[in-house]
């Protein structure tokens, strides 16, 4: 006989497959799991290298040289679907830590696969720019795992729980505070506190962005100008002056928050048009090969 | 004073309204009393096109009036067509002051000194009471409002808000967001914002000191002229511009109206409804209640009991319920064939903490509950399973698996699953049928109103509940009978957030078994509070004095607002005495708990910084509130990038709206509590759900089921601010086609702008509650979990974070 309750799910869950109880970066995912696949794979590349004995010598013509031209030129496929990956929300059971964590040890052991299948011929052709631009897409690829490992820290300490918004919010408060509070400054001294106001926070463009230092210093120079003037309403020019010290603290954090944000993403813009280069330039020298045949 | 109608109906909500209806109808001779000059005042104060939801879907209107999901002015023009055709005697502006004599012959007083006599009344107040008013003169001027109900309606306007309580501060702090250019000033009466939340103040004085809102205090209105408000201030009167007033003066609740004419309630507490008999009529003969007040908040309910409230006037006592054929289906299932109120009867009787319970509440409770045959064997629920229902053996018996093999008996009449009903924790034995066996769930929510509304319920379900959770506890052959002295003593106590129950040092030998709620061992080492244990709701504490006779070698404090059971010592020992094996028991844990101290007193001794920071890290969690947590997301900020692939993972699992804010929320030592679900054990966002469509789901995730009717108490409620009300954005071109030909939003949730501009024409979606459901009906598990690149994000449960693992790796 049937029951009228919909039988709940007899035991522990789906959930459980993604449960950890503790933080575990994608470096270290399942104890180095794909640190010791990608070692390993290297190893053994290295290794047959060494024992098979491809005559007249090694070549990316040869069989041997054709298996792992064939294993690199997938692996690259694999690794580019990453960015796939990352944005395909599907309702399977997946990680993309454990994925990153793929990406990172067997995008490394191309070096050594893509490497060892040139047979160390390398040369001005279309051949060797396939291999160059990998190095390069590695090396970016270095360059994010090493931000990815350092930076995080310093991002969480400048921004002490505050978030983006409420950062260019606090900015915003000073400035209708010091837009309040210059009021009974005379000309001469309200000036430079206007010049703060009109002040555009993040121009300078990319260099800016990245080294953090911006070309436009009208609040410091405001807060320089009105600390050196005496005379005058001096316990308004006090509130103005302890208002924009404050402006200028959280000026540098936004721009600090700006520049670490920036650091971790500007590789990007470097790894995955490389990566596409590196597509067009492994079909160039895939069809080419076609033609020693 | 005129003849008396057959019956005055007061207040002209869906529920009065659709009774005067069936009055007229019938062709009694009736009167709606109703104090403003429109009908259903609540649904006409909602803000302008609100979408009206008609839920429950399963129970049929049954109403000369006519009512179904459709925006605020749809409906109350339909009602006022209804009224006119149905020719329903409404007076207006006649607001009831007071109501005397008796069945057959009752005077109504009105505000304007009207008599009205009425042989029978059926109240249909509602609960909102009557908002204090403005008492200087112009105070009946069009520009005083007396809600906000969307702070966007209100644009460059000069706008006084009057009154210093929380809706006052919250509507000035909406009224006043920069994008409205509102220039909004706030008067409070005294010195200070007394009554007011903290975080309301803080909001409040930070909005001051952006310019955004002027704050007069020691101030009141004394004119009030259009355009124009002359304020009473210490210096002396001054007058400022203002072209709206909104007066937040707190209101009168119905219930002293109500009481003051006899009519008694079910307790003292806010929650309790007026008595009532199954044709709803209260403890005074001839006055009748129905709609909200009655406890009902649901539109349909009201209109329903609207019309069988009159006929019931009338005399006909073989209506039915409309609700009879939705129990019908619910006692459809059994291998019985009865009628559904020979069934309410046979549960009635057979079931223990159904037998104070009146007819109609049995209706109401069946509602929310399901009823089982169950064959001989067949499992009901699972150890360890989620589950915070309760069950009441109707027939047969269940048996417990206690161990594997090992089953004890519960007997007819009993109930079992009480310990999720109470500590909202998983299922802490399977249950089997014991022979062919006829069971009743009650959903928490039917379970804790049935407690709050008939005391004899909650005496069993307490008693019944410490004995189980005392037997489960001390295993070893103990029985109820071993327990009665233990059990007769106990006491139940409420303990606040962050309060001691036992200090470090006490002499003392009572034993304490949280009920609900957690609780947080510190021992003070080297002049510094050490944390030792965090204690889940089941756990007992304060044995290891009653085993040595020493002094209490730690300090317990609750983690969250909690209830303990004490229990006396005498009465623990004579209980130990009696079974020597539960001592053997209690020792050996005693010795396992006294160990894992000693490791950490001698781990802070070496690896003093590795205790100090685990002990810190479980002061914070504790302090965002994690104590009450099941299943919260932590983030590591050594590992977070700020890629925010976990918001847009969530955005892109469901519909296209994000349920966590990464960035927002405490971190301490880079451990970050993001603005996300914590599915907490006994849910905020539950307590006041009008539709009751907040569940908690197999997986113990609480969730939303559809018919969300967007009132926003969910919202309210959750102190963690991780619901949001918002309206589902238009579906987004697939992934591949934004990829390949950049068309789309993107990854994630789209922009405003994006949705805006992509909402098919005319389509206004109505905002309702979004909060996680923990990705419930997804294979692979929590979204924001599994998009996270780093592995910075996890979700866990307290007690497994602070697992005495995390700080043996820590300390090394």
């Amino acid at each position: 006989m049937a029951t009228l309750f919909r039988r709940r799910r007899a035991t522990a869950t789906q959930t459980e497959r993604v449960r950890e109880r503790r933080h575990e970066g994608f470096l270290r995912h399942a104890n180095f799991r794909w640190a010791k696949v990608s070692g390993g794979l290297c190893l053994l590349v290295i290794l047959s290298y060494a024992l098979i004995d491809v005559s007249p010598r090694p070549n990316g013509g040869s069989w041997y040289g054709y298996t792992l031209g064939t294993i690199g030129a997938l692996l690259i496929l694999w690794l580019t679907a990453l960015g796939y990956r990352k944005r395909r929300m599907t309702s399977d059971f997946w990680s993309l830590k454990a994925w990153t964590s793929a990406h990172v040890y067997l995008g490394l052991s191309l070096i050594v696969i893509a490497t060892w299948h040139t047979g160390f011929q390398l040369g001005w052709n279309v051949h060797t720019l396939a291999w160059a631009l990998m190095m390069l897409v590695i090396l970016s690829g270095l360059y994010g795992v090493a931000v990815y490992a350092l930076l995080p820290q310093a991002l969480s300490n400048n921004r002490d729980q505050m978030t983006q918004m409420q950062m260019l919010e606090a900015i915003r408060a000073f400035d209708r505070q010091l837009h309040a509070a210059a009021q009974p400054l005379p000309p001469g001294e309200a000036a430079p506190v206007l010049a703060s106001l009109e002040q555009d926070p993040f121009a300078g463009g990319i260099r800016a962005r990245l080294t953090g230092r911006y070309p436009n210093r009208a609040t410091a120079a405001a807060r320089a100008a009105l600390t050196e003037a005496v005379g005058g309403d001096a316990e308004a020019r006090a509130k103005v002056v302890a208002l924009l010290t404050q402006k200028e603290a959280a000026l540098a954090r936004l721009r600090e928050h700006l520049r670490l944000r920036a650091l971790l993403e500007i590789w990007l813009y470097v790894h995955v048009p490389l990566t596409f280069a590196l597509i067009a330039a492994l079909s160039a020298h895939i069809i080419s090969v076609f033609f020693y045949w | 004073m005129s003849d008396p109608v057959r019956v005055a109906i007061i207040g002209s909500g869906p529920a009065g309204l659709s009774a005067a209806a069936r009055a007229a109808q019938l062709g009694l001779s009736h009167v709606l009393l109703e104090k403003t000059d429109h009908l259903s005042d609540t649904i006409f104060k909602y803000q302008k096109g609100k979408h009206v939801m008609a839920t429950p879907n399963r129970l049929d209107l049954r109403s000369d009036c006519r009512f179904d999901e459709g925006a605020r002015e749809a409906i109350l023009a339909i009602w006022d067509e209804d009224a006119a055709a149905n020719k329903v005697n409404v007076v207006y502006h006649a607001e009831v002051v007071e109501v005397t004599g008796e069945k057959g012959a009752f005077q109504i007083k009105t505000a304007k000194g009207d008599v009205i006599a009425a042989e029978a009344i059926v109240l249909a107040i509602g609960t909102q009471g009557n908002p204090n008013r403005l008492r200087c003169p112009g105070n009946d001027l069009p520009h005083i409002i007396y809600q906000v109900d969307d702070p966007e309606d209100f644009k460059d306007r000069h706008i006084t808000v009057v009154g210093s309580g929380d809706a006052g501060i919250e509507n000035a702090l909406g009224v006043a967001e920069d994008a409205l250019e509102n220039r909004v000033t706030i008067l409070n009466r005294s010195k200070d914002f007394a009554r007011a939340k903290a975080k309301n103040v803080s909001d409040l004085m930070e909005a001051e000191e952006n310019g955004a809102i002027s704050i007069r205090t020691e101030t009141q209105p004394k004119l009030v002229e259009a355009g124009w408000l002359t304020l009473e201030t210490p210096t002396g009167d001054e007058k400022i511009q203002c072209d709206l007033i909104v007066a937040r003066l707190g209101s009168v609740a119905p219930r002293a109206f109500v009481e003051s004419m006899g009519i008694e309630f079910t307790g003292p507490d806010r929650e309790a409804f007026p008595k009532l008999s199954p044709t709803f009529e209260t403890s005074v003969p001839g006055i009748y209640v129905i709609g909200a007040l009655a406890g009902y908040p649901l539109i349909k309910h009201c209109m329903n009991q609207g019309y069988d409230v009159v006929e019931f006037i009338n005399g006909n006592t073989a209506l039915t319920p409309a609700d009879e054929k939705d129990l019908a289906a619910i006692f459809a299932g059994l291998p019985e064939r009865k009628s559904v109120s020979e069934w309410l009867d046979f549960l009635r009787t057979r079931v223990r903490i159904f037998a104070d319970v009146s007819p109609l509440q049995m209706r109401e409770f069946m509602l929310d509950s399901k009823v089982a045959f169950f064959p001989e064997g067949e499992v009901v629920f699972e150890k360890d399973e989620p589950g915070s229902s309760l069950f009441a053996i109707a027939e047969g018996h269940a048996l417990v698996e206690v161990s594997p093999g090992v089953t004890v008996p519960i007997e007819q009449g009993s109930i079992f699953g009480e310990v999720g009903l109470i500590s909202g924790r998983k299922r802490g034995a399977t249950i089997r049928a014991g022979e062919d066996s006829i069971f009743v769930e009650v959903s928490r929510t039917a379970a804790l109103k049935l407690m709050a509304a008939v005391p004899g319920a909650k005496r069993v379900i307490e008693r019944i509940s410490l004995e189980r959770q005392l037997l489960q506890i001390f295993k070893g052959g103990l029985t109820a009978e071993d327990l009665a002295p233990v059990v007769d003593g106990a006491e139940v106590i409420r303990v606040p957030a962050g309060k001691a129950v036992l200090e470090e040092g006490d002499e003392g030998d009572d034993v304490f078994v949280i009920r609900s709620g957690s609780m947080v061992v510190e021992k003070n080492i080297g002049g510094k509070p050490i944390f030792l244990r965090y204690l889940p709701a089941g756990s007992y504490f304060g044995e290891m004095a009653v085993l040595s006779g020493a002094p209490r070698n730690a300090t317990v404090k609750a983690a969250v607002g909690s209830e303990v059971i004490k229990l006396t010592g005498a009465g623990f020992k004579a209980m130990l005495a009696a079974r020597p094996q539960v001592r053997e028991a209690t020792e050996t844990a005693v010795a396992e708990r006294a160990a894992m101290n000693s490791f950490i007193e001698s781990r802070k001794a070496t690896y003093s910084s590795a205790v100090d920071l685990y002990s810190d890290t479980a002061s914070f969690i504790m302090k965002e509130g994690l104590g009450e947590a099941t299943d919260a997301l932590l983030i590591d900020e050594n590992l977070c990038v700020g890629c925010d692939n976990c918001e847009k993972a969530c955005a892109d699992s469901h519909e296209g709206l994000s349920r966590l804010d990464r960035e927002a929320g405490k971190t301490f030592a880079h451990l970050h509590v993001p603005t996300s679900c914590r599915h907490c054990e006994h849910p905020h966002c539950m307590a006041d759900c009008p539709p009751n469509v907040i569940h908690r789901g197999p997986d113990g995730e609480v969730f939303m089921e559809e018919g969300c009717i967007g009132c926003g108490n969910c919202m309210r409620n959750c102190p963690y601010g991780v619901i949001r009300m918002e309206a589902a954005p238009p579906p987004k071109p697939g992934l591949l086609s934004w990829l390949l030909l950049g068309r789309g939003p993107g990854p994630g949730e789209p922009s405003p702008k994006w949705t805006k501009a992509n909402m098919p024409e005319g389509k206004k979606p109505k905002k309702i509650a979004v909060k996680c459901d923990m990705c419930k009906g997804l294979a692979g598990g929590p979204a924001c979990v599994r998009a996270c690149p780093t592995g910075a994000a996890i979700r866990v449960s307290p007690e497994e974070f602070l697992s005495i693992a995390r700080l043996e790796e820590d300390a090394g």
